[in-house]
């Protein structure tokens, strides 16, 4: 019986310690089998041009329009959502600071917000876009993106802003600032490096999500010059090459893959730094 | 000075408002979604129930039939299958990282997940196509004496498991954190080992916690579009195995959006999938979320 014990617990660690080295191999695996079959096809050409006559027969050009396009969108978006978001955050935690319930109840809204699945919002974006007579554009590709990255930006922004301490509040309000400053000044500045995390966060979302801009943006092999214009997007134009039956346009899509996941990457290490340096600054009261 | 404070109140008063209007298009966002893809829909529920629809797998578009029924097996088939995948590997990783592993394990594991949560999707479609497609129909299918080209609902749940397992872990890992040690002293001062106080003791406080985030799981793993699309097949008809092709809701979606504009009531069928989508979403997360708001309040 006594050795029964420790063998039960000795299995359960193996098995521990296995699913565990199973999740970094996994990550590894992504990374490498992306970086080992697209790496091959990646070319100078394929980051500065946009595709040519005959590019989807695997004659020559580049993803260049795909790439500008997911970073016209996502920024755009990631700024839409940053002057919506932000002030929502500086308001749950400078204004509604004594309204406990109140502010739980948001979160949770926000929480439910954050789990609409992409597609949702892709298909009901598509249907505001009929509605306002809107074309395929990378205006109402923006907005879509927009309304699915605003609950996951102010809940990270949130979870920042609840770690400034309340005797900065207090402080700076009884050294006679409003409230508005008190956000806009005081827990601003305290929270940036946090706040630059969940802005890189949400925009790594935005510049990564197919589903959404599907019907929206549309899809086309030139620069947008225009918001009313048709955009090409890395995720779709990768889904898009790989459903070719020709094997230059599939390796194609690999090294777009690696392109994705190459800006993924940067972003995440970013979004890292920014945050331990925010871990540096914070104040103890 | 004296117009310099009204300026400087007035600003406090515009910034207020504007926070509050921010706010209101947040709250009301939800609403407006679901209002707008029921007004959509609204057109094909009045001619047929929800009932039959969803009990029906006769999808002829074109002749206005449309039955959900194997996309909904589907769906479940795929979301079922993965969180079958996922969970125990959280649950035991979870485990380890709270409880066994050493600090440096959990500082290699924070980046790892992150950066796991962060892949976009379509790139976990690449990768499925690259990786499991071939593995399941060179390996795994042969084993069961199966013919298979390596888009099945396998794939899929296979490549949806790994795309939930950083959402599930994170809550999970949260929800060990806040188990309170002097639960877990107590039950190694009466001599239960660490091994069985976790088992009787941690995992059953945890529980709760637990079931929520498999359910917070479950309503990722459903809405998920275009990873699984790419790897899973794209039959529609009623799978009865995990070696047969499937076709989820969202894949449903996002495949016939572009020719659907042609007939209005194709158009309408397609919301109400979305509808259907966002409503069990919505209700999976709702029931997981109190749950662990309530957990959280035992706990504390």
């Amino acid at each position: 019986m006594r050795k029964h014990k420790y063998i039960e617990e000795k299995f359960f660690r193996v098995l521990m310690f296995f699913s565990t080295t199973l999740i970094v191999m996994v990550l590894l695996l992504i990374i490498f089998s992306i970086l080992y079959k697209g790496l091959p096809s990646l070319s100078w050409e394929m980051i500065s041009q946009t595709p040519k006559g005959g590019f989807y027969f695997g004659k020559e050009g580049g993803v260049l329009n795909a790439i500008i396009g997911s970073l016209y969108l996502s920024i755009g978006a990631t700024l839409l959502a940053f002057v919506i978001g932000l002030p929502v955050a500086l308001f749950m935690n400078v204004y509604l600071v004594k309204f406990k319930k109140t502010v739980n109840t948001i979160r949770f809204f926000l929480d439910l917000l954050w789990g609409i699945p992409s597609i949702v919002y892709g298909a009901f974006g598509f249907t505001i876009m009929i509605y306002l007579g809107l074309k395929t554009s990378l205006l109402a590709g923006i907005i879509t993106v927009t309304l699915f990255i605003i609950p996951i930006m102010v809940r990270a922004m949130d979870e920042v802003l609840k770690t400034v301490p309340f005797g900065l509040l207090e402080t700076s309000l009884s050294l006679g600032s409003t409230r508005s400053e008190t956000a806009y000044k005081v827990f601003l500045k305290q929270a940036s490096p946090g706040l630059v995390t969940a802005v890189l966060l949400s925009f790594g979302r935005a510049i990564g999500d197919a589903a959404s801009v599907l019907f929206t943006t549309g899809y086309t092999d030139h620069i947008p010059t225009s918001l009313t214009q048709p955009t090409a997007t890395l995720p779709l134009s990768i889904f898009f090459q790989l459903s070719s039956p020709i094997e230059e346009v599939q390796n194609r899509a690999f090294a777009s893959a690696v392109i994705l996941t190459v800006i993924i990457l940067i972003i995440s290490i970013l979004a890292r730094l920014y945050s331990r340096k925010y871990q540096k600054h914070k104040i103890n009261f | 000075m004296a117009r310099f404070r009204i300026g400087r109140h007035l600003r406090s008063r515009i910034h207020l408002v504007w926070m509050v209007v921010s706010l209101m298009i947040i709250l009301l966002l939800p609403f407006i979604l679901g209002i707008g893809l029921y007004v959509k829909s609204i057109l094909l529920l009045e001619e047929k129930s929800l009932w039959e629809l969803l009990f029906s797998s006769d999808w002829r578009p074109l002749s206005g039939n449309f039955g959900f029924l194997s996309f909904a097996i589907s769906s479940l088939w795929v979301t079922a299958l993965s969180l079958l995948i996922a969970g125990p590997i959280c649950l035991l990783t979870a485990i380890h990282l709270t409880h066994y592993a050493k600090k440096w394990v959990l500082q290699i594991m924070h980046p790892v997940i992150d950066i796991l949560a962060g892949i976009p999707s379509v790139i976990f479609g690449v990768w499925g196509i690259l990786v499991i497609v071939p593995f399941i129909s060179r390996y795994v299918a042969p084993i069961f004496g199966i013919e298979t080209s390596g888009y099945t609902i396998l794939t899929g749940s296979i490549v949806l498991a790994v795309m939930i397992i950083p959402f599930i872990l994170n809550i999970m890992i949260d929800v060990f954190k806040m188990i309170p040690d002097e639960l877990k002293e107590a039950s190694l001062s009466l001599g239960a080992s660490k091994w069985q106080t976790i088992k009787l003791v941690v995992i059953r406080k945890a529980f709760p916690g637990i079931i929520s985030a498999f359910g917070l799981g479950i309503s990722r793993a459903f809405g998920e579009t275009i990873a699984v699309l790419m790897v899973v097949g794209n039959v529609a008809k009623i799978p009865t195995g995990v070696f047969q092709a499937g076709y989820p809701l969202p894949a449903l979606i996002a495949n016939n959006y572009g020719e659907m504009l042609s007939i209005p009531m194709y158009d309408s069928a397609l919301m109400l999938a979305a509808l259907i989508l966002f409503c069990v979403v919505l209700i999976f997360n709702f029931l997981s979320r109190i749950l662990i708001m309530r957990s959280e309040k035992i706990t504390n």
